[in-house]
């Protein structure tokens, strides 16, 4: 069987998409949560407002609640965010750090959430991971992160700011994010 | 087997070319500055991959299903019945899934702030709904045709009727955002959105007028079956 088309989002699924609890990965309160935030330009260097920003990633422990995690479901960590960008092309979700999720060889990869970003413009979805710019050591050993062209791994790494991790996405042009094909 | 190997597990197919638009499509102008101009790196399919958000349950309520009703009163507009199913490449069904819809009114205006196309909007209609898919895969809504409208790609540009429909699937792999078309529309030849696809996939974009569907007196039906990535080949069972 062949696989249905993507197609863009247009400029009106804000009328949609959003959530209104789309944000709370976790809720405000739970101990070591974090706001991960940043803006999402393209190629003129402009703030797009009219992306939609999607992330997933395992819980604290490198868990997921989900029945082909082979370790076994947990239940109770969603797992997922959703915020659609703001007049100034601005997102954020609250959450977590994840824990360690076994990689493609079984050795543990570097905590990560990776996201999908969906926009008028965007015919397709594109995907990118957020690394976390204070985990040297585990960054270090991490195949996909090191599997990244050296000079452009920089573009997959949340910085810590003061209200969690701060992570642009550049949609085009120079300092473009890494994307993946999934 | 080692506690390393049970932890590898089967990947999805990948994305097809043959399928998908490619993300830069100079006829559709808003691509030029937002599609990456760097290749795709590839991703290995892991745990995070192959695993997804399984929500719905709970944010889904029968009335969402129904767009026809909002505000005490009843949308403008030719009622229609869509359904279909959702299955993987290998053809099994996607049961427990959320399908988001989203579209403009019957006169081809969306309740939206930017949206000033010179159309009225209708208090009875917000183009929202969602509904959850069955243990079969299947889904049903009930709409109004959505219209036409202008936009300012170049000069003269109608997108035709089409309804925005958004799918999780069981895992990150197969997300999915795509917009379902009407049978026989003549702006066709005319949307480079549309006309982005790669011409032998457009047709799957393009729902089936389904006789069936159709509630007597009531509201004409058509049919959209969808389909999402499915595994890769999955590696044989130690005996
Ligand atoms: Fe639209």
């Amino acid at each position: 069987m062949t696989y249905t088309p993507s197609q863009t989002v247009g400029p009106y699924l804000s009328i949609g998409l959003p959530w209104p609890d789309g944000p709370d990965v976790v809720t405000e309160g739970v101990p070591g949560a974090f706001r991960l935030h940043g803006v999402v330009t393209d190629g003129a260097g402009d703030p797009i407002p009219d992306a939609l920003v999607e992330t997933w990633q395992a819980d604290p422990a490198g868990r997921f609640d989900h029945p082909d995690d082979p370790r076994g479901a947990v239940s109770g960590f969603r797992g997922f965010g959703r915020c659609p960008t703001d007049d100034s092309g601005r997102y954020w979700i609250r959450t977590l750090k994840p824990g360690a999720v076994p990689g493609p060889d079984g050795a543990p990869q570097a905590p990560h959430i990776d996201v999908s970003v969906f926009a008028r413009g965007l015919l397709h979805r594109v995907v990118t991971r957020v690394y976390f710019a204070d985990e040297e050591a585990a960054n270090a050993t991490d195949a996909i992160l090191t599997g990244v062209p050296e000079n452009r791994r920089a573009t997959l790494l949340a910085v810590p700011d003061e209200t969690g991790y701060r992570f642009d996405i550049r949609l085009q042009g120079d300092d473009e994010t890494v994307f993946f094909a999934v | 087997m080692t506690t390393a190997d049970r932890l590898v597990v089967p990947g999805y197919r990948r994305d097809d070319a043959d399928a998908h638009p490619p993300l830069r499509s100079p006829d559709y102008k808003s691509t030029m500055l937002r599609a990456p101009s760097q290749a795709p790196l590839l991703l290995p399919h892991t745990l995070t991959e192959v695993t997804g958000p399984l929500l719905g349950e709970g944010r889904v309520t029968a009335a969402d299903s129904d767009l026809t009703r909002h505000a005490g009163g009843e949308a403008q507009g030719q009622r229609i019945v869509v359904h279909g199913q959702v299955r993987d490449s290998d053809g099994r069904p996607v049961p427990d899934t959320l399908v988001e819809v989203w579209q403009a009114n019957a006169g081809g205006r969306y309740l939206h702030k930017w949206d000033q196309h010179d159309s009225p909007l209708d208090p009875h209609f917000t183009g929202v709904g969602r509904v959850l898919t069955d243990s079969l895969g299947r889904y049903r809504f009930v709409t109004i045709k959505p219209g036409a409208y202008p936009w300012r790609n170049h000069h003269n540009a109608w997108r035709p009727a089409h309804i925005h429909l958004s799918l999780f699937g069981r895992a990150f792999t197969q997300r999915l955002v795509t917009q379902m078309y009407f049978p026989d529309d003549p702006l066709f030849p005319y949307d480079p959105i549309y006309n982005s696809v790669p011409e032998a996939a457009r047709h799957r974009m393009v729902s089936r007028f389904d006789l069936s569907a159709t509630v007597e007196e009531w509201a004409l039906g058509f049919e959209f079956d969808i389909v999402l990535r499915g595994r890769e080949a999955t590696p044989m069972e130690e005996s």
